[in-house]
């Protein structure tokens, strides 16, 4: 049969940034897979070098806007680490929490996309508007719904008070509900059961090979996560399981996302209920001296490192940024050898790429020298009308 | 008589398409939530469409990386006319924190002429609506 290359991206139309996928294919599958990145490339490490370390903290925040919060966390304890300064507990608890808040944002928002693409409509609806009901408490919490400017070098910049403690374990209740009735659609749904198990797996020897990490690390049966392995902020204290999956695929990173999301409503609940007293910042030199260090941080998507090198100046001298998605991209490329055309939405979007576009493939035919541009939605419509016929399934 | 259906149709229901010129991503799912039940931007007709040749407004966020400003310049060209820009968020409008990168043209009004401009980092779904409604109305009572 022949070989056909087909280009995907970078131009997108739902939440995912741009990026450029060559596959190619005989016939239905998938023999050979490139990815290139860079599309959004702005040079942010290099604006880092020019600004001072509280403005720095801000322009964290937008490296990406969904774990916006994890960047800045990482960001600030870098340089807590250098100026060996440490948070009061209050502070480290109001930020744990806050990083929890966007692990349920982050999952509730993924768990939409992989109903979407599984042509599952109205799981995206309904697990986006259970996300309203946490942005409204970051809202409430931290004055914005997406850049939240919470996090501060040496704590956080807000306290919060006895009624919205309550408004969280009020949201808490209510998310734990649907939660568990997310985890029966996920274990029972036929739909999504068709178009995830033994989609897109990923062994755990090449997981490990690859490097992938976060939930499609956990969905390879690996029990890795930086909260348990490394505690940071105040994760050491909280009680929590590290969830993981033997089925290696799409349906397992489901299951653990799922699973981690009734996790995290209960260590927000724990944290809310032994909130400690006292201050939430210290105060801290603008001038950092010359040092370097490493920060882990478990993202919604995995871990996040950010290595800081100080001067002895306001400015930091070197900040480089290994965000999640650039750790998982191998492993899709490797995952999308062997799978069907019909799958690729589905694998791309199960590692939740924070920069990930599908909207136009172009099907080239070499030997007949046809080609087909697609769109993304009638990629969709395509994979979803090929799984309609196959009935044996 | 037919202009005038085209031109009522085109103000009751815009067909958006939404362009990331390499923005965080904060911008993109502020735009997905105003669709999403709380805010369901479909009742007032607002369409999002995934390809430029369907749109009438192209909905752009992010400064403008090197990379992305030819593939704009296409998006931008193959859309039919009338077709309208709204440059969406503060990076969209001036490049904002990004101001200073070496990669950014910052703004996408750097590259292609913008209707409209919605501040905010990012705007909050309200504000998109806000945005589109007044952009629909200054259309409607033009000629």
């Amino acid at each position: 049969m022949s070989r056909v290359t087909i280009p995907i991206g970078p131009q997108h139309p739902a939440l995912k940034e741009p990026e450029r996928f060559m596959v190619t294919v005989e016939g239905e599958t998938i023999v050979d897979a490139d990815v290139r990145i860079g599309h959004i490339h702005r040079g942010m490490e290099k604006l880092f070098e020019q600004r001072t370390y509280m403005q720095n903290i801000h322009i964290t925040e937008r490296i990406c806007g969904i774990c916006s919060f994890t960047h800045s966390t990482n960001f600030c304890q870098a340089t807590e680490y250098i100026l060996g300064v440490e948070p009061p507990r209050r502070g480290l608890y109001l930020r744990t929490l806050m990083n929890e808040f966007e692990r349920i944002h982050s999952h509730l928002l993924w768990l939409g996309v992989a109903g979407h693409e599984m042509g599952f409509d109205t799981l995206l609806m309904w697990s986006w508007d259970d996300r309203e009901r946490i942005l409204d408490l970051f809202e409430d919490i931290t004055g914005n719904r997406v850049t939240h400017a919470y996090n501060t070098v040496g704590g956080v910049r807000r306290d919060i008070t006895d009624a919205q403690a309550q408004r969280i374990l009020h949201t808490m209740d209510i998310l734990e509900e649907r939660t568990k009735a997310y985890i029966q659609v996920g274990l029972n749904e036929q739909t999504i059961l068709k178009r995830t198990q033994g989609v897109g797996i990923l062994t755990t020897a090449d997981a490990k090979r690859l490097c992938a990490v976060g939930p499609r690390l956990r969905a390879s049966n690996v029990k890795y996560d930086v909260r348990k392995n490394d505690p940071y902020a105040a994760y050491g204290e909280l009680p929590f399981e590290v969830i993981t999956s033997d089925t290696l695929d799409v349906h397992g990173q489901l299951v653990v996302r799922a699973l981690e999301l009734l996790e995290t409503v209960n260590m927000c609940r724990y944290m809310i209920k032994n909130l400690p007293t006292g201050d939430i910042r210290v105060k801290v030199p603008r001038k950092v001296p010359p040092g370097e260090a490493i920060s882990r941080t478990e993202a919604p998507r995995g871990e996040d490192i950010h290595y800081l090198r100080s001067n002895g100046t306001d400015k930091p001298e070197r900040l480089k940024v290994r965000a999640p998605t650039m750790a998982n991209i191998l492993n899709v490329a490797h995952t999308l050898k062997g799978a069907n055309i019909a799958d690729i939405p589905l694998i791309v979007a199960g590692i939740d790429p924070c920069m990930g576009c599908m909207d136009r493939v172009l099907i080239l035919d070499r030997d007949k020298e046809t080609s087909k541009v697609m769109t993304k939605d009638q990629l969709r419509e395509y994979s979803i009308a090929w799984y309609e016929k196959e009935a044996y399934r | 008589m037919l202009e005038n259906v085209v031109k009522w149709s085109r103000v009751k229901s815009p067909w958006v398409c939404h362009f990331n010129s390499g923005s965080c991503n904060g911008c993109d799912i502020e735009i997905i939530a105003a669709l999403m039940p709380r805010f369901d931007a479909e009742r007032f007709g607002v369409v999002l469409k995934g390809t430029p040749r369907h749109a009438d407004v192209l909905l752009c966020t992010g400064p403008v990386t090197g990379q992305m400003k030819d593939r704009l310049l296409k998006i931008y060209e193959q859309m039919p006319e009338p077709k309208f820009v709204i440059a969406f968020g503060e990076c969209g409008c001036s490049g904002a924190v990004y101001t200073g990168c070496y990669n950014v043209e910052g703004g996408i009004d750097k590259v292609i002429p913008v209707d409209a401009y919605i501040p905010g980092c990012p705007p909050k779904p309200e504000a998109i609506l806000d945005g589109v409604v007044k952009l629909l109305t200054a259309f409607k009572e033009s000629e």
